[in-house]
C-alpha cells in the first residue's frame, strides 16, 4: 500500500511556493481576490481549509501559533487546527494574543491590539462581497475591475428603507485602500474598525472558493455607509459577567429555560487575562482549565 | 456561578475513540477485509476511485471501510491523499478503441462490427430480493466462449467515416491538458476542464442534471451511440528511453452520446457528441456525464443557454460533492458570534417596531 509521508506543515514545498506567490500578489493589491490552486486538505471544506493553507505556507519553525474560533482558543475546531499544526509542523502554540506570531481565526479579531510583525490569518467561506447580489463569478470580477459598486450601495440603501438600519450585522463590507470592496469574512461588524490601519498583516484564505486576499499593515479599511447613516458597531450593552470588561464583544449564554441570560467575553484569552489581573464580573469564578495546550 | 465551557480537546479524543468503536460494530461479527470490499462491493470502489480521481482499488476499499460505507466521506479521504502526491507527468491518451471489451452496447444500431456484448449488467435482472444471497451462495461459473479477434471499432467512428457526426476535436500535439486540481478554475472553461470537472462530479448531481435535460430543461435529443466497459493500456512517454512505456491496464467505462444535429448555411448538418468516461464499471455516471457534457457545449454550438444543465458556472461550481458537503455541513460548526450580532440587530428592529406601534398617531402627526 502507498503509505503516506508528509512535509513540514503538511503541504509540499511546491504547493507552498504557489500559495506564497498568491499571498505576495494579494499584498501588492490590497483587497483584491487572487485565485489560487487550493488543495484538498485533510479537513473538510468549510472547516477553514483556506486559512489552514495560508498558515501552512507562511509558518516557519520559529513561529508561535494561536488558533481561535468564535474568539475562543477552546472551541473544538480551534483545538483541532492547533493540534494539526502542532503535529505536522511541531511549532510552539499559545493562547496569548500578544505572544503569537501567527494567529489563525474564524469569525473574530482578538480584542487585544495586534502589533507589527504579527500575521492574522482569516478563514473565509465566501470571499466575494458581491456574491449575494450577483451569483456569477464572471460578472463580479468585472464589477471589481471597473470599481462598479453601486449595487452594494443600493442593497445597503434598501436595508435602510425597509428596516431603518443597514441590516448587515456580520461580514459587513469594507473598502480597502480606497479601491476594492472586500468581505472581512463573517466577523461581527463590531470588529471592522480593528482592521483599519492595523500594524499586523492580515491574510484571508478561502479554500473551497480558491481565493486569497490581504490587507497589508497600516492600510485604510473603511466600512461602507452613508453620511446620514454612518457605520455603527454593535455590542450588547453590559459588562462581561466574568471579567467586567465594558469594551469587549460578548457571547450570550442561555443559563436556564426561563429567560435567564448572561453575557461573557467572546475572546477567552482577553477575558482570562483580565481576570488574572484582578478584574471581576458579577458571575466571576476561577476559570476552569482542563489541561494546558501542548 | 458560571464556569465557561471547556474541554474540547478531550471531547475530540473521546469522540474519535467512540467513532472507531462504532465503525467496528459488533466485535463478534468478523471484520470486513479490503479484499472483500474490493471484490464484492466493487461498484462502490469504482465510484470512489472515479470521484476521488485516483485509480487505486486497495486505497479506495480502505477509504470505504474507514468511512463506514459513506461514499462521499470515502471520496474525500481519497482526494485528500491524492492532493499530496507528486506529479510525474501525464500519460499518453488512452485508446478506448483498442479496449479489451467486457461489455459493449449500442442503442443506435441493431448490430455493429465486433457485436453487441451484454456482459455483467443489472439491466435485465428482475429486481426481486434474492434470499439465496443472504449467506453461503456459490454462483454458477459463467459461460465462456472462444475469444473473438474481431476489432470493436467505436460506433461514433463508424458514423464519423460518413461525416454523419461531428469529428472529435483533436488536441494539438504539444498542448498541455488542463488540470483544475493544480490551476484555479476560471470561466468560461474549456472542454478539457469541463470534462475533468464532470469526471470528478457527484454521480447523483450529474444524474439529476442529465435527467432534467431529458425532461425538457435544455433538451438535446440523445441516443446512446455506445457504452463500452473493459481494460485499456496506459502508456507513459519516458523521455530517457525516448518511447512510450506501458504502465499497466486500467478498467474504464466510456459512453458516447449521439445528439441532435446542427448545421448552417455553410456546414452540412451532422450529429453532435456528448462524452462520458469513468474508472471501473460506472454506467450511470458516464451516461449522465455525457448528457451534461453535451448540454454544457451549448455556448460552443451556438445554442441559447436557458437551463441549469447548460450553465457551466452553475454546473461546475456545484458538482463537486466534497466541496458541497463541506460547505453544507460546516453549518454545524459554531456560529454564535455572528448569531449574537444578528440577535442584537433583530432585537433592536423589534423594539423600534413595538415603539412605533404603540404611538401610531404621534408618528403620523410628526410626518
Amino acid at each position: 500500500m502507498n503509505a503516506p509521508a508528509y512535509n513540514f506543515a503538511y503541504l509540499d514545498e511546491q504547493t507552498k511556493r504557489m500559495i506564497r506567490r498568491a499571498i505576495l500578489k494579494a499584498i501588492a493589491i490590497p483587497g483584491y481576490q487572487v485565485p489560487f490552486a487550493s488543495r484538498e486538505m485533510p479537513m473538510p471544506y468549510g472547516w477553514g481549509t483556506g486559512g489552514v493553507q495560508v498558515t501552512a505556507a507562511i509558518l516557519g519553525p520559529q513561529d508561535v501559533l494561536k488558533v481561535i474560533d468564535q474568539g475562543s482558543d477552546d472551541t473544538t475546531n480551534a483545538i483541532s487546527i492547533r493540534k494539526f499544526f502542532g503535529k505536522t509542523a511541531g511549532v510552539a502554540t499559545t493562547t496569548a494574543t500578544n505572544d503569537a506570531t501567527v494567529i489563525q481565526t474564524r469569525h473574530r479579531i482578538p480584542e487585544a491590539p495586534l502589533h507589527g510583525g504579527q500575521i492574522l490569518v482569516y478563514q473565509v467561506p465566501i470571499p466575494e462581497p458581491l456574491r449575494f447580489l450577483e451569483p456569477r463569478e464572471t460578472e463580479t470580477r468585472r464589477m471589481h475591475a471597473l470599481g462598479e459598486y453601486g449595487l452594494m450601495h443600493v442593497k445597503l440603501y434598501e436595508d435602510i428603507a425597509r428596516f431603518g438600519h443597514i441590516a448587515t450585522s456580520y461580514a459587513y463590507p469594507v473598502k480597502v485602500n480606497a479601491r476594492y470592496v472586500m468581505d472581512p469574512s463573517p466577523t461581527p461588524k463590531f470588529d471592522n474598525p480593528k482592521m483599519d490601519n492595523c500594524p499586523a498583516l492580515q491574510l484571508f484564505g478561502a479554500g473551497r472558493e480558491k481565493r486569497i486576499y490581504a490587507i497589508p499593515p497600516h492600510t485604510s479599511v473603511v466600512s461602507l455607509d452613508f453620511e446620514d447613516h454612518p457605520f455603527t458597531r454593535y455590542r450588547f450593552d453590559a459588562p462581561c459577567a466574568l471579567c467586567g470588561a465594558g469594551d469587549s464583544y460578548l457571547d450570550e449564554i442561555v443559563t436556564d429555560d426561563k429567560g435567564g441570560r448572561m453575557f461573557v467575553c467572546s475572546d477567552t484569552d482577553y477575558c482570562e487575562g483580565r481576570q488574572s489581573a484582578g478584574h471581576r464580573g458579577s458571575e466571576s469564578a476561577v476559570p476552569h482549565k482542563e489541561r494546558a495546550h501542548g | 456561578m458560571y464556569v465557561a465551557v471547556k474541554g474540547g480537546e478531550r471531547a475530540i479524543e473521546n469522540a474519535h475513540r467512540l467513532l472507531a468503536h462504532e465503525r467496528r460494530g459488533d466485535r463478534d461479527v468478523p471484520e470486513v477485509s479490503l479484499a472483500q470490499i474490493s471484490e464484492q462491493l466493487s461498484l462502490g470502489v469504482d465510484r470512489v476511485m472515479t470521484e476521488g480521481s485516483l485509480y487505486d482499488r486497495e486505497l479506495a476499499a480502505l477509504a470505504i471501510k474507514q468511512a463506514r460505507g459513506d461514499m462521499i466521506e470515502a471520496i474525500f479521504l481519497v482526494r485528500a491523499f491524492r492532493a499530496t502526491l507528486p506529479r510525474f507527468g501525464a500519460t499518453e491518451s488512452v485508446d478506448t478503441g483498442a479496449m479489451q471489451v467486457r461489455r459493449r452496447i449500442s442503442s443506435t444500431f441493431k448490430d455493429i462490427p465486433g457485436g453487441q456484448i451484454l456482459g455483467p449488467t443489472f439491466d435485465y435482472t428482475h429486481r426481486l430480493l434474492d434470499p439465496q444471497l443472504a449467506e453461503g451462495f456459490a454462483p454458477e461459473q459463467p459461460m465462456t466462449g472462444e475469444a473473438s479477434m474481431a476489432a470493436t471499432p467505436r460506433v461514433t467512428d463508424i458514423l464519423g467515416r460518413d461525416g454523419l457526426i461531428e469529428p472529435s476535436p483533436e488536441a494539438e500535439a504539444d498542448s498541455i491538458v488542463g488540470d483544475l486540481t493544480r490551476e484555479p478554475l476560471s470561466f468560461p472553461a474549456d472542454r478539457d476542464l469541463r470534462l475533468q470537472n464532470l469526471a470528478r462530479a457527484d454521480e447523483g448531481f450529474l444524474l439529476a442534471l442529465g435527467y432534467s435535460s431529458q425532461r425538457g430543461y435544455g433538451r438535446n435529443h440523445p441516443f446512446t451511440g455506445e457504452i463500452r466497459f473493459g481494460e485499456v493500456e496506459v502508456e507513459f512517454m519516458a523521455e530517457d528511453a525516448g518511447f512510450a512505456v506501458p504502465l499497466g491496464a486500467i478498467t474504464l467505462t466510456e459512453c458516447q452520446m449521439v445528439n441532435q444535429f446542427k448545421g448552417s448555411a455553410t456546414e452540412a448538418p451532422c450529429f453532435t457528441r456528448g462524452y462520458g468516461l469513468a474508472f471501473g464499471q460506472s454506467e450511470r455516471k458516464t451516461m449522465s456525464m455525457a448528457l451534461v457534457d453535451r448540454s454544457l457545449r451549448a455556448r460552443e454550438l451556438g445554442e441559447e443557454v436557458v437551463a441549469p444543465a447548460q450553465d457551466e458556472e452553475f454546473v461546475m461550481s456545484h458538482s463537486d460533492n466534497v466541496q458541497a458537503t463541506g460547505f453544507v455541513e460546516h453549518l454545524k460548526l459554531p456560529h454564535y458570534v455572528d448569531f449574537q450580532s444578528e440577535l442584537g440587530l433583530l432585537r433592536k428592529l423589534r423594539k423600534e417596531f413595538a415603539e412605533a406601534a404603540e404611538v401610531p398617531l404621534m408618528q403620523e402627526a410628526a410626518e
